[in-house]
């Protein structure tokens, strides 16, 4: 493989990649080439530094062996490219480490070198023990709702063996660099044996303190998922099942089922779209359909409301919807029809309101004294308003009640 | 075309994943079409309509396994004489368009009633587009001669297109009393013109509906369209 390869497709310093073998790319076992993806270097440093701690009486075998067995491979590691350029560089390293071991056997040797090199070797496993369960709780992360103490538990149980060795083989390593140490007596190696165990110590936590801030969010997440649902029951509740069990005890009633499914729907309908409360619209459209909602329920008429075009709602727009709402409220009242249409359309210079029943229909020249509302609610509201109301009437025929309020483009 | 065809029943295959839905328009249609067919999914529909060539199709617009869009641009090439009415719960915008665009020649929601369904499927059989109120209101929107002049309209089309994105002052009129509840023969009358007139007109529509490149055709699918009233 080329010896300098950035992961493809990633922004370094974030998103780092997680650590995974890639026996597509490696010359073993894919480890070099799955750390130096992980790490964002390139893939003949982490060799480099892998031969130098096989020279270092075979901390990088171990390393290996360990990384070897416990780093899941990568899925997508399927492709097998440039084996010649891979035999090339295992020549090179093979050869620098022939030469890197016969350099530091000659320093080991003159040195003492070996004797903290055990312990290293054991500390190193043990830290690899430990973090392991890292990839482990990446890998289970989103696949569900588990509390924090529940996920907390779960790794405990799977991972405790494991950790548990981990833990002792660090101890056992720092006791054996104490032991070292405590043999020679001097001072600045143990501050430096200080350090060490600081060190060990930091490394040791900070997969936990990772974990735990993962687990809060994954838990904030679970938490906001379960009061969504919890709203959704509640909402369902109230609404659709309450309506069901209306439906069931007025089954012998076919127009208030039908007015109380009609209802439901319309609720339903704008709960889903997350349209705005139809009450809190201060637009006319929304006025409309509000108004035609009211009707229709007091009245269990079916209203269809069409709007074309929509805009802000004023003084003189909402005369005309209550004398729409009128209109609708007559319609259903008197006129026996089994639906009322009602189409509004907004223009700049004038908004139409058309409410129309396939009723008994009569003479509007005759509009007898208790029906009142058509002449004061709306042809004298319309008025009052500078707008107009024409009613268009045959006995037998229907009533279209034509609103129109308009205004010059100069005001 | 349609006054010597309503005599025979016309062949109908209805499309939806609801059984109890399916069997409720059999029963309800009656007497007044031959159902000859019914599906309950987008495999079994182009199967079924393969072979029986019905004269219409009614289709659910959302199914489990793609809907009435996929179902019609399935069939819809070797099966040209087929005509597609789409039924839908929904009544949002977007399903309207995509069904109509696709080809279907009407759309109604599901709650209309037994006598109108039968009317609307007679009208499809004989080649005319069904248009309900609400569908009316949405092309009035879709096409309203304002609707461009907010969006930045730089790419200037060529005339032929343009024809596509606007509806006549006669379309518009039309359009209009169907929103307002109208029915064909009613339009007719008050317009002074013949029935076959209206229908003309309203085919019309659906042909610039299925075939104009209006990119407000879908931006409406978003959002109602805001009018800023110049008073009063």
């Amino acid at each position: 493989m080329a010896s300098i390869q950035a992961p493809p497709g990633d922004s370094p310093a974030h998103a780092r990649p997680p650590l995974l073998r890639r026996p597509d790319r490696g010359l073993l076992g894919g480890v070099c080439a799955g750390m130096a993806e992980h790490f964002g270097v390139a893939v003949l440093i982490v060799r480099m530094v892998m031969v130098a701690m096989v020279a270092v009486g075979g901390v990088g075998i171990a390393v290996y062996a360990l990384a070897w067995t416990l780093v899941p491979v990568a899925p997508d590691s399927g492709r097998r490219a440039g084996r010649w350029e891979a035999l090339r560089q295992a020549l090179l390293i093979g050869l620098g480490t022939v030469v890197a071991l016969g350099v530091l056997h000659r320093l080991a040797s003159r040195m003492s070198y070996g004797d903290a090199l055990w312990p290293m070797v054991l500390g190193i496993c043990g830290l690899a023990l430990v973090w392991r369960p890292i990839a482990a709780a990446d890998r289970t992360s989103g696949r569900g709702l588990v509390s924090l103490g529940g996920q907390l538990r779960s790794a405990v149980r799977v991972d405790a063996p494991r950790l548990v060795l981990g833990v002792l083989l660090v101890s056992f390593a720092s006791a054996g660099l104490l032991h070292l140490v405590g043999v020679q007596r001097n001072l600045g190696e143990a501050i430096g044996v200080v350090a060490i165990i600081a060190t060990i110590l930091g490394l040791l936590t900070v997969p936990w303190f990772v974990r735990l801030g993962s687990s809060l969010s994954f838990e904030r997440a679970a938490r906001i998922r379960e009061q969504e649902r919890a709203e959704l029951a509640a909402h369902l509740h109230d609404s659709v099942l309450q309506t069901l069990a209306l439906i069931q005890k007025r089954a012998g009633d076919p127009r208030e089922v039908a007015g109380l499914a009609r209802q439901q729907e319309r609720e339903l309908r704008s709960w889903l779209l997350e349209r705005p409360d139809p009450g809190e619209g201060a637009s006319v459209a929304a006025a409309l359909e509000r108004a035609a909602a009211e009707v229709e329920e007091l009245h269990r008429v079916p209203i269809e409301v069409v709007t074309v075009g929509d805009g802000p709602l004023n003084g003189r727009l909402e005369a005309m919807v209550q004398a729409a709402r009128e209109a609708m409220t007559n319609a259903a009242k008197f006129a026996g029809s089994e639906r009322v249409d009602l189409y509004a359309e907004v223009e700049r210079d004038r908004v139409e309101v058309f409410v129309r029943d396939r009723g008994v229909g009569f003479d509007p020249g005759a509009i007898p004294a208790d029906r009142r509302g058509v002449r004061d609610s709306i042809v004298a509201r319309m008025e009052r308003h500078h707008g107009r109301a024409v009613v268009h009437s045959l006995p037998g025929e229907g009533t279209e009640i034509e609103l129109v309020m308009a205004w010059g483009s100069s005001g | 075309m349609g006054v010597e065809r309503v005599s025979a029943k016309p062949r109908v295959v209805i499309v939806d994943d609801h059984h109890l839905f399916r069997s409720g328009v059999r029963a309800e249609l009656g007497d007044e079409v031959s159902v000859v067919g019914d599906a309950g999914g987008v495999q079994e529909a182009v199967a079924v309509i393969r072979e029986q060539r019905p004269d219409v199709v009614l289709l659910d617009v959302h199914m489990p396994d793609g809907g009435g869009v996929e179902v019609i641009t399935r069939v819809a090439e070797e099966c040209e004489t087929v005509r597609f009415l789409a039924l839908s719960v929904s009544d949002a915008a977007e399903d309207v368009i995509a069904v109509i665009r696709a080809g279907a020649r009407g759309y109604v929601t599901k709650t209309i009633s037994a006598a109108e369904l039968a009317r609307a499927v007679r009208q499809v059989a004989d080649g005319d587009a069904v248009f309900s109120p609400r569908l009316a209101g949405f092309v009035l929107d879709a096409f309203a001669q304002d609707a461009g002049a907010s969006s930045a309209n730089a790419d200037l089309q060529v005339a032929e297109d343009r024809e596509l994105d606007q509806l006549t002052p006669r379309e518009r009129e039309v359009l209009r009393h169907i929103a307002r509840g109208y029915m064909y023969k009613e339009v007719a009358q008050r317009l002074g013109i013949s029935v076959k007139t209206v229908e003309a007109h309203v085919s019309a529509v659906l042909r610039k509906l299925q075939l104009s490149s209006r990119h407000e055709l879908s931006r409406w699918a978003v959002q109602r369209r805001l009018v800023s009233l110049d008073g009063p």
